[in-house]
């Protein structure tokens, strides 16, 4: 078991790592949305600072959708995905690890680079830390999640757009919570706990049952 | 072990392509599968790996002790789950890893294949036949007792072709199955063949008026 799932991520990272595809994409686009703000706001550097956050959150749910259709519809494609359906380990094994390894290639990096791109929406240092820590803690949710729109559109050519509009609702309340917990460490009547919990609470859900319903999915579309 | 298949029928978006299908193999026993194009030979080793639900009947697995069906065969076809990116070592390696009960070295099978001098390219850059030869390769990594061959001698040259027939006659001695679905003779001895025919007229008529 504890093979095939390190077999999985090893063979993603190498791939993505000699590709180059989605991770260094999903990042570049981030910096793009992330940088269009100040340009359509105007330099109103209070304006920005506030409403940093909520930039920073909604560039990341946006980026995450790169490369989000290319994690089962690639290999349905060539055959690997028979490959793993013959394996002795069960399909959610196979969904965990191929989740994983593409939140390792897009959404850490995501996570580890929000701070620098914070910069750019003039952030205060506490904000830039907490952004990167509640992005740390959330966007395996929204890989998850994203992860059950991929398995119902792997076998569709295009599936990208539909994948879009079906996962899109579905992460908003990771946005909320990823906000709110910024928002809440800048000063406010919550902790920054409580929300960073259900953040925290919101990922595992969503590693649950994303896997399951992404095997399913995989398994009735044939 | 022993594969049994009873009265199989295959239907693709709503159109049924063959019906009352049956056979049994016994270990050691090869079934060529054929009929022109469009039968339905892809469909039903497609059944026959998991990846298709029959429309009726049963295919059955004896004497496999707890492993499943899909536990038990390795799926040569025309999407051969390769990636391009990654050096052939590297392809069969992974093979290795996921499908368990491992046997020979990857370095070993493309030697039985003869391609011992592209275990270290990327499989993106070999030619149609030897990216078939790695996929076929995989057959020697891990032991399974089934064999899905969908035209594995596509794009083969003649020597290939023999070094496949000499792999599935071994394959055979140790009491494997080789279900191959093809248009030419493979090389397979004493293979018990099976047709794959229109569906019957009556069947045709009765689905004429369902549509009409």
């Amino acid at each position: 078991m504890i093979r095939v799932l390190a077999a999985l991520v090893r063979r993603d990272l190498v791939l993505a790592s000699r590709v180059g595809g989605s991770g260094a994409l999903s990042l570049v686009f981030f910096l793009m949305i992330v940088a269009l703000v100040p340009f359509a706001l105007g330099p109103d550097l209070n304006l920005l600072s506030r409403i940093g956050p909520a930039i920073l959150w909604l560039s990341a749910v946006l980026a995450t959708l790169i490369g989000l259709d290319r994690i089962f519809q690639a290999d349905e494609e060539d055959g690997s995905l028979d490959l793993m359906t013959a394996s002795p380990a069960p399909l959610e094994l196979v969904v965990l690890a191929k989740v994983l390894a593409h939140w390792l290639t897009t959404g850490l990096p995501l996570a580890l680079a929000s701070p620098l791109f914070g910069l750019l929406v003039a952030l205060s240092p506490t904000a830039m830390g907490a952004t990167a820590l509640t992005l740390l803690v959330g966007t395996p949710a929204l890989t998850f999640v994203g992860a059950v729109g991929a398995a119902l559109t792997a076998s569709i050519r295009r599936g990208g757009l539909i994948l879009a509009i079906v996962v899109l609702p579905l992460m908003i309340p990771t946005l909320i919570f990823g906000v709110s917990a910024v928002d809440s460490a800048l000063g406010g009547t919550v902790p920054f706990v409580t929300p960073l919990i259900i953040l925290g609470a919101l990922s595992l859900i969503a590693a649950v049952v994303g896997t399951l319903a992404a095997a399913a999915a995989l398994r009735w579309s044939e | 072990m022993r594969l049994i298949v009873e009265n199989l029928a295959c239907r693709r978006s709503g159109r049924r392509i063959f019906s009352g299908l049956g056979f049994t193999l016994e270990a050691g026993e090869a079934l060529t599968v054929t009929g022109r194009n469009g039968a339905g030979k892809s469909s039903l080793l497609a059944m026959l790996a998991g990846r298709l639900k029959p429309d009726a009947g049963a295919i059955r697995v004896e004497e496999t002790g707890e492993a499943t069906l899909t536990e038990c065969l390795h799926v040569v076809g025309h999407r051969d789950g390769l990636k391009g990116a990654l050096t052939a070592e590297e392809n069969l390696t992974f093979a290795r890893d996921i499908l368990g009960a491992p046997t020979a070295s990857p370095c070993e099978a493309m030697a039985a294949m003869g391609l011992a001098h592209a275990l270290n390219l990327p499989v993106g850059y070999l030619s149609a036949g030897q990216r078939r030869r790695v996929a076929l390769a995989r057959l020697l990594v891990c032991r399974r007792p089934l064999w899905l061959l969908d035209e594995p001698t596509a794009a083969l040259d003649t020597a290939s072709q023999g070094v496949l027939a000499g792999l599935m006659a071994r394959h055979r001695a140790e009491g494997g199955l080789v279900v191959a679905a093809t248009h030419m003779p493979i090389g397979l001895d004493h293979a018990r063949e099976l047709r794959i025919g229109l569906p019957a007229a009556t069947e045709d008529a009765a689905e004429a008026e369902a549509w009409a």
